[in-house]
């Protein structure tokens, strides 16, 4: 049965990768017991481990391989959580500190994570796919619980009572009968205490939350108002210099020739080449510039595609890896055949950028053999990795660090710029800080893969959806399924070598995937002569996305104003990652066919809400980062280069796109919470795209939408 | 290369840089105040912004040289006393960022907006901000900020 979830796993991990490393060089568990003061110390493990569970006081344990995070209560109460996740603006720094509060009972102020150190966290896949909420949050929580377990057995032993006499609560353990309380580093007598556990503990309710569940405000906010908080980019090291990489004209490119004499005489500056890789360092970012803009180099790039041709390609090229359907019901055939009402449309996606706020950056500092990389990356262990392949070193000598990182949205799971950093830094024989430029991330990153997605459907006259097939070419399987009951389907992905590196994005190919079946979903409604509403409740029985559509009618009135050809109403909805969200825009028509969205209001449910703030600030960010996908974001490139490479050139949204936002959150306490970082964003461009068909009459079937 | 007086959060500082580096660098690489971010480098992000004699600029654009005898607020120099400034207030009341790193610039873009305008309508706010991204999508928690911090202000 578990071969389930890790079959979903390894397909989300797969989707996550990035096709293309940027550079190749031409070239035991620690003992981390020992790191360990006085103290309780919580180990969790990964659902597959085999039971090894042993308490008492002594501690020494080998652990097992398969640990998901631990917790510390240090001597003085203070609690520090270890956990491979990192804190990229999703706010899971606040939202996993509420939970561990909840469940050990003392107040948000006494716990600290630690997050997305290797040297110091427990091996972590990454931080995507929404996972952290419903995976990391409960094993947390389940850590907490038994830490509070065996603090109330450590006071029941001292008092020589049963625990379940005892309360804990604010950090202490008391004893309502005779009023001795004791604080929880007290009790652990500063010796350390070692426990490492599994399978599931009594969790609290979702009905009964305090701490988790209410609108914390995010930890160390502080910092961010005040500017102290230190990104990557912001840090520096005793004689650190700075990196430049001098970049090929154009991708898939060799470097024929390198004059680089001019620059190696410049003084404090280190040339380095290796392979295809040519970068400097110099003692201040400016001066950098100098020595790579006296660099001559000759490269070679091959005849590359441009984003004219792309779509043909994709269709073109498709068929080399192709994997059993993702659904095969029925006779998609026989029922085609049989129906009253056919449609057959093709939807198309662009490549898209992230354009995180902060660029890549990586400082790197060696010591011997050992290197030590601080750099923005949602997988700070495969990004180890990266490092000790690249630099042909054992992992066991890379140290990754990610502090709080300004953003990324699925863009920053690679560390090209760490090798870049690594390998300068040796060279130099110093600290090396390598911050890419604006244009460089638009250039060098990878893409959200842009793709064809051909839906053919089959309903019946009064409403009912007998057949539907999607091929979806390159964009991605995620999201492809429909939510809508229908008896007969062929859905199937269609992966393709697509020409540029593509990779993880904020929703995957959910939002790819939505924008297709929700704008072919209206176009049906259309056909059938359906209200959009009507039409979608008519064809499924899933009670969350019922609910979420019910609630976003609700709160949007819809239905009460008409569409008319300045104004113009589309919803959108579905489900991903145990989030269900529907969406219902409105778009005023300007003469000249331009498109103001005026108003976006979203239901969203994800289960039970860990923070309501922290959950409608992400919703609220997706659906505007969603506005920059529907209209206007595109990647335009030929000849191995982007041909928009700055924010003048790759509009994103701004202030002056800003319509009314109204969200509303479907608490569901009964349900499991999940994640909420990416799919609020998945209803936006289709709700938009069959607005703007309200309005006009006008289908646009290609993302960004270009009414006109 | 001579020495470059600039008085930085009402400090003199004397900056021995080239000229025509942008102010940025000296910013974050010499005084070591890097609340003040680079998202592009070229004027269309405003996560670099500063105040130049109480007006808004970017200060990847802005040689060294331009501010010469100068006054140059950063987000560092904002809080007083202890305090911080109504704007950080509003914007940590308000939530108004999600990984906080296009803040400095759009408080320090609102802080100049109120300094020219102290009861800024909706759209003023707006048309004043929107050279500024916030790649994050808060910007309507920042609006709410920037009005609170002028209600705030007012009396
Ligand atoms: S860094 Fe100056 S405007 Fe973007
Ligand atoms: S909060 Fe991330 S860019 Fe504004």
């Amino acid at each position: 049965m578990s071969s389930v979830p890790d079959r979903e796993l390894a397909l989300e991990i797969k989707q996550h990768e990035v096709n293309g490393d940027l550079h190749w060089f031409e070239l035991d568990r620690r003992d981390f017991l020992k790191l360990f003061g006085g103290g309780l110390l919580i180990c969790a493990c990964g659902a597959k481990t085999v039971a090894q569970e042993s308490g008492g006081r002594g501690g020494g344990h080998e652990l097992p391989k398969d640990i998901a995070a631990w917790l510390r209560i240090a001597g003085d109460g203070q609690v520090t959580v270890f956990t491979g996740k990192v804190e990229v603006g999703q706010n899971i720094r606040t939202s996993l500190a509420q939970q561990v509060a909840e469940e050990l009972r003392v107040p948000i102020e006494s716990i600290s994570l630690t997050m997305g150190d290797t040297d110091l966290v427990p091996w972590d896949a990454g931080t995507f796919g929404s996972r952290t909420t419903p995976t990391m949050g409960p094993q947390l929580r389940t850590m907490a619980v038994a830490a509070r377990e065996m603090l109330l057995n450590l006071a029941a032993q001292d008092w020589h009572v049963e625990p379940s006499a005892l309360v804990a609560s604010d950090g202490r353990i008391a004893n309502p009968k005779t009023s001795q309380s004791r604080s929880y580093g007290e009790l652990t007598h500063g010796q350390k205490l070692v426990k490492v556990i599994e399978g599931d503990w009594p969790l609290t309710p979702a009905t009964e939350w305090k701490i988790a569940g209410a609108a914390v405000p995010k930890v160390d906010g502080t910092a961010f108002v005040t500017g102290k908080h230190q990104y990557t980019s912001d840090m520096s090291r005793p004689g650190m210099l700075y990196g430049k990489i001098l970049r090929p004209s154009g991708f898939k490119a060799s470097l024929v020739s390198l004059d680089d004499q001019a620059a190696k005489e410049l003084s404090k500056v280190t040339v380095v080449r290796d392979g295809d890789f040519v970068g400097v360092a110099a003692p201040d970012i400016w001066s950098a510039e100098q020595p790579l803009t006296t660099l001559k180099a000759q490269w070679k790039v091959p005849p590359q595609l441009s984003n004219r041709e792309l779509f043909a390609y994709l269709k073109a090229n498709a068929g080399k890896h192709d994997q059993e359907p993702a659904d095969v019901t029925g006779s998609v055939t026989k029922a085609m055949a049989a129906a009253e009402i056919k449609l057959s449309q093709s939807y198309t996606v662009a490549y898209i950028q992230h354009a995180p706020l902060e660029p890549r950056a990586a400082l790197a500092e060696w010591q011997g053999d050992k290197l030590t990389v601080w750099t923005g990356t949602q997988r700070p262990f495969a990004v180890r990795d990266e490092l000790a392949a690249a630099l042909r070193i054992p992992s066991q000598n890379v140290r990754v660090l990610v502090p709080d990182t300004g953003s990324a949205y699925g863009g920053k799971h690679t560390g090209e710029t760490a090798i870049e950093a690594a390998r300068l830094a040796r060279a130099a024989g110093k600290p090396v800080k390598v911050i890419w430029t604006r244009e460089e991330e638009f250039t060098w990153a990878y893409f959200r893969p842009a793709g064809v997605i051909e839906i053919k459907s089959g309903a019946q006259r009064g409403g009912t959806i007998t057949a539907w097939e999607c091929h979806n070419y390159n964009s991605g399987p995620a999201a492809i399924n429909v939510p809508y009951d229908i008896a007969n389907r062929l859905i199937q992905f269609h992966p393709v070598d697509g020409p540029l590196r593509q990779g993880s994005y904020r929703g995957l190919a959910a939002t790819a995937n939505h924008f297709a079946r929700e704008s072919h979903m209206d176009e049906l409604s259309q056909a059938v002569g359906m209200d959009p509403l009507q039409f979608r409740l008519k064809n499924t029985t899933d009670d969350r996305l019922r609910g979420v559509f019910e609630a976003v009618a609700g709160k949007a009135a819809w239905g009460k104003q008409k569409s008319t050809p300045e104004r113009g109403f589309g919803m959108a909805g579905g489900f991903e990652k145990g989030g269900h969200v529907a969406t219902i825009a409105e778009v005023e028509i300007g003469p000249a066919k331009t498109v103001r969205i005026r108003r976006v209001v979203e239901a969203f449910e994800c289960g039970a809400v860990v923070n309501p703030n922290g959950l409608r600030n992400q919703i609220e960010g997706a659906i505007v980062m969603g506005i920059g996908g529907a209209l206007f974001e595109e990647v335009r490139f030929a000849d191995g280069r982007i041909l928009n490479q700055h924010f003048s050139e790759y509009r994103v949204p701004r202030f002056k796109d800003m319509p009314q936002i109204d969200v509303v959150l479907v608490d569901r306490k009964d349900l499991p919470s999940a994640g909420a970082g990416e799919t609020p964003i998945v209803g936006v461009a289709p709700a938009v795209a069959n607005a703007i068909f309200a309005a006009t009459g006008e289908r646009l079937r290609a993302l960004p939408l270009k009414p006109g | 290369m001579e020495a470059i007086a600039v008085i930085v959060n009402g400090k003199q500082q004397r900056i021995t840089a080239p000229p025509d580096e942008p102010l940025l660098w000296v910013l974050r690489d010499q005084l070591q105040l890097t609340g003040t971010k680079y998202g592009c480098g070229e004027g269309h992000c405003g996560a670099c912004t500063v105040l130049l004699e109480g007006k808004p600029v970017r200060s990847c654009l802005t040689q060294v040289a331009a501010a010469a005898g100068k006054h140059v607020i950063t987000v560092e120099g904002l809080e007083q006393n202890g305090t911080l400034h109504p704007v950080q207030q509003a914007f940590l009341r308000e939530e108004a960022f999600q990984c906080g790193y296009c803040t400095s610039g759009m408080i320090l873009s609102a802080v100049a907006l109120l300094g020219s305008n102290r009861t800024p309508t909706e759209e003023e706010i707006v048309h004043a901000m929107s050279g500024n991204i916030c790649r994050c999508g808060t910007y309507p928690r920042i609006v709410a900020a920037v009005r609170e911090a002028a209600q705030a202000t007012k009396g």
